[in-house]
């Protein structure tokens, strides 16, 4: 077998694998796997408002496993994409209240907000890897609880008036389409895909036909022969967090201006940021793996929705087939021995 | 016939090559019996192939006379087949007898009988000669030491055949001198030796017979009493090898390189380099002898801008560069074949291609505003790889698939073809075989001959003598001597790398 059909088949048998898990729980719990999963479908594709649903759901998965991806190819572990993403989300909605100007620069204005908010976090450790050697992983995290009680203060303390939310971001910085509304039946889904999808070919050009992707993949690679080349090794790790970053903070303007509008104090994380990582594994940090990815992820979350209503399987079997998913892939030296050992023995 | 082990017309095939095609290896019982190829020949996988890692696709394998099927290494083990690796596979902070018996401890009710094993290892050692102390630290012990611990590991288990992986390659010549004797007490003691190496003097000394593999194909077995290292080593690469290579008179021109009172600190902050002075002039060779750790890594790094300088004044073509980046030092005309091709020549995951255009990738034509043009870059590397003979599958392979000479020869290609004015080659031939050092010394001689500056950095004295037009000696961070090749000897410079002053008034220190 290819490397390429190789690499192709280990997150779809790991998919194949998860969701047959999940049809054994449901089993062994008393529920029917097949209503259950027959409602998961339809709350996928079901009609045109689900099918909406399902890809806003997907706009800010395909970002954060972006900056997971562009991370981790650059020898990075972005494990910040969480906090990035909630200052993203908070930057891009004080544009949308804050300023008032016609449609054509008061959208991009707030949407670059939040991927600079998101860039300025990740710059952060990023400074501290260069400079210091402080090792990115243990900087995020704490970054992303920074992150989360920061902007909790500054909503409640001065972007609203002592309440739990900021007001709705003006028209004219909102991602709403009323064209996509009325294509799926008043769904939420809104230009933001059209976005991720940019930055998805965005990333793979940086990557693979660009100077500066040779550069950042030199210097992920071997730090030491970058250097021997003329490379900054400095300043490729810096400029890498600053990209992944600036994704992260995209994913949480997505939120921000297209999905609710506004920003609400967070007792805890959005979760979409940790997903991204799983999103990145499953799609072996390739752009296009990472679209893919990312629309089985929103399309099983939002799926998800629908088995209570429709089956009486509680969502949370989502939760679990997604968790065995990754393990899947995670394990993917099982499932490689298995392919060989299939293939050998067709061979003979 | 009182062979142990018989390999008969062994054929292995991975995807797209034959690394093995009817080889044959018949080895006595009791004798050294070397296996002898270039880089890639095929060595390893016919040792792997004995060891059951690879499942040969023809011929035989037998062990004292009865064919056996070899599927997994345990299987070579009970057969007594034992393995000292070049690479020690060691668990540094175990003892000598916890490595030795990992994996077949004694043991009783869950419980390891340690004092029964140090009984054993003591015993083992001092039968074979190895004076190792069961009680130490992998950690603690030199680099020879752990290698016996291999040894004893095989031993241990029972092998009555053992292969050697080049286990002379990390060894200092005191060590290998010691190995040496372990090896000829080892055949005493009735054990059988295969050892795997391209190194001919060894050959010469220790072995009795010889096996010859070249690209993949048996050439066949010589006794070594019958032949001498330039059969050897023509039966090895297939043509007549030069040993001396031979070059015409240096002609130098002005200087290209000039160094005065430098000053580098190593790592640790201390000095290295104190108050060097060298220069190197179009057309000639200059090599820097000594021993390694005298300041000549540090020496290279400041010439190239990997490492600050401290006092002093570095200037290529008359432009003083100390302390620039590295793209600026490689842009003014420098090239560099880095010490070690891992770690600074390449990244081993980019394919051969993309290390071709490491230093240049953002020039034209390998790039047009900012973007790559994989088109031009992948056409260049072909042409590199058909004139420096790089032997891959193809430009578009990882670095990291191709053996070391053709990795080596890979940098050369690269920084030859950059067109310097300065070539620093430190170190350009370490592991590799007799082929490919007479290849490398060429371009090198030929680079002088097109009036390139060439500055040589070798720990081998045989390489410094050969190729240079004009010898430094370092000596802590000094040059103490600047000789002429053809006025000087081996033992003369051994002395001054030693560091002891030369007597003759000639002897200026100032270059």
């Amino acid at each position: 077998m290819s490397r390429k059909l190789l690499n192709i088949s280990i997150p779809v048998i790991s998919v194949l694998l998860g969701l047959l898990a999940g049809a054994v729980i449901m089993l062994v719990s008393g529920y029917d796997p097949i209503q259950g999963y027959s409602a998961m479908l339809s709350g996928i594709f079901g009609d045109e408002y689900y099918l909406g649903e399902t890809v806003r759901q997907i706009t800010p998965y395909i970002l954060a496993g972006l900056a997971v991806a562009f991370a981790f190819r650059t020898g990075l572990f972005n494990i910040g994409v969480e906090g990035q993403l909630i200052v993203g989300w908070i930057a891009a909605v004080w544009v949308g209240t804050e300023f008032d100007f016609p449609k054509v620069i008061h959208l991009p204005l707030a949407v670059l907000a939040g991927a600079a908010a998101g860039a300025f976090w990740a710059f952060i450790p990023g400074l501290l890897k260069a400079k210091y050697r402080v090792h990115e992983v243990i900087v995020t995290i704490m970054l992303n609880y920074t992150a989360l009680h920061v902007t909790n203060y500054l909503i409640v303390n001065v972007l609203s008036d002592k309440q739990d939310k900021t007001e709705n971001i003006a028209e004219t910085a909102s991602l709403r389409s009323v064209l996509f509304e009325n294509l799926t039946d008043l769904s939420r889904m809104h230009w933001g895909i059209i976005i991720a999808l940019i930055c998805a070919i965005f990333m793979w050009f940086i990557l693979e036909k660009t100077t500066t992707g040779f550069e950042l993949k030199a210097v992920g690679f071997n730090q030491h022969a970058s250097e021997y080349a003329g490379m900054s090794v400095k300043r490729n790790i810096i400029l890498s967090m600053v990209i992944s970053g600036a994704f992260a903070g995209l994913a949480g303007a997505m939120e921000g201006l297209g999905t609710f509008g506004y920003a609400a104090i967070k007792g805890g994380f959005t979760g979409v940021g940790f997903d991204g990582i799983a999103v990145a594994l499953l799609g072996g940090n390739a752009a296009i793996g990472v679209v893919l990815a990312a629309a089985l992820f929103g399309g099983l979350k939002n799926g998800a929705l629908n088995m209570p209503l429709e089956a009486g399987v509680p969502n949370e079997i989502v939760d679990i087939v997604i968790a065995l998913i990754i393990f899947f892939v995670a394990s993917s030296y099982f499932i490689r021995w298995i392919i060989s050992r299939l293939s050998k023995k067709g061979a003979k | 016939m009182d062979y142990v082990i018989e390999m008969l017309n062994i054929r292995k095939e991975f995807p797209g090559i034959v690394a093995n095609d009817n080889v044959t290896l018949q080895v006595k019982k009791g004798e050294i019996h070397a296996l002898l190829g270039e880089n890639g020949a095929g060595k390893s996988t016919l040792m792997n192939v004995l060891f059951g890692l690879y499942q040969p696709e023809k011929g035989e394998i037998r062990v004292k006379g009865e064919p056996v099927k070899i599927t997994d290494p345990n299987i070579a083990n009970n057969l007594g087949i034992g393995m000292v690796h070049q690479h020690f596979m060691l668990v540094d902070p175990f003892t000598v007898t916890e490595n030795i018996i990992l994996g077949k401890e004694p043991s009783k009710a869950g419980r390891i009988n340690l004092n029964a094993a140090h009984k054993d290892v003591r015993e083992l050692s001092e039968r074979y000669g190895l004076l190792v102390d069961p009680e130490a630290k992998i950690a603690d012990i030199s680099v020879g030491m752990q290698q016996r611990v291999e040894i004893l590991k095989t031993l241990y288990r029972g092998a009555e055949i053992l292969i050697f992986d080049e286990p002379t390659a990390v060894l200092t010549p005191q060590e290998i001198r010691e190995l040496i004797t372990i090896m000829k007490t080892l055949v005493k003691e009735g054990k059988s030796i295969i050892l795997i190496t391209h190194k001919l003097k060894e050959i010469m000394e220790v072995c009795d017979r010889v096996t010859v593999i070249r690209k993949g194909e048996g050439i066949g077995t010589v006794n070594v009493s019958e032949t001498n290292p330039d059969e050897l080593a023509s039966l090895m690469v297939g043509r007549d090898v030069v040993f001396k290579t031979g070059k015409s008179q240096s002609k130098p021109a002005g200087s290209v390189l000039e160094i005065a009172d430098l000053a580098v600190n190593d790592s640790r902050g201390v000095k290295a380099v104190k108050g060097l002075n060298l220069t190197v002039r179009a057309g000639e060779i200059v090599g820097i002898a000594g021993v390694d750790g005298n300041g000549q890594s540090e020496l290279v790094e400041a010439i190239t801008g990997l490492r600050k300088a401290g006092a002093g004044s570095i200037k290529i073509n008359g432009k003083e560069i100390k302390n620039s980046t590295p793209r600026k030092i490689t842009e003014s005309g420098i090239s560099h074949i880095p010490q070690d091709r891992h770690k600074h020549g390449l990244v081993l995951d980019y394919t051969i291609g993309e290390n071709i255009v490491l230093q240049t990738y953002y020039q034209k034509p390998n790039s047009r505003n900012g973007v790559l043009n994989y088109r031009n870059i992948y056409q260049k590397a072909r042409a590199l790889i058909t004139e420096f003979d790089v032997r891959t599958p193809s430009e578009y392979t990882p670095a990291r698939a191709l053996s070391g000479g053709n990795q080596q020869k890979a940098i050369i290609g690269r920084e030859i073809n950059r067109d310097p004015d300065l070539l620093i080659a430190a170190q350009p031939t370490r592991g590799l075989d007799v082929g490919a050092i007479e290849y490398i010394h060429r371009r090198l001689i030929e680079q002088r001959d097109t009036g390139k500056a060439v500055l040589l950095v070798s720990f081998e004295l045989d390489e410094i003598m050969n190729v240079s037009d004009r010898i430094a000696v370092i000596y802590e961070g000094e040059i103490v001597a600047v000789v002429n090749p053809n006025e000087t000897t081996e033992q003369e410079l051994g002395l001054l790398m030693a560091g002891s002053k030369r007597k003759e008034a000639g002897g200026s220190t100032h270059v």
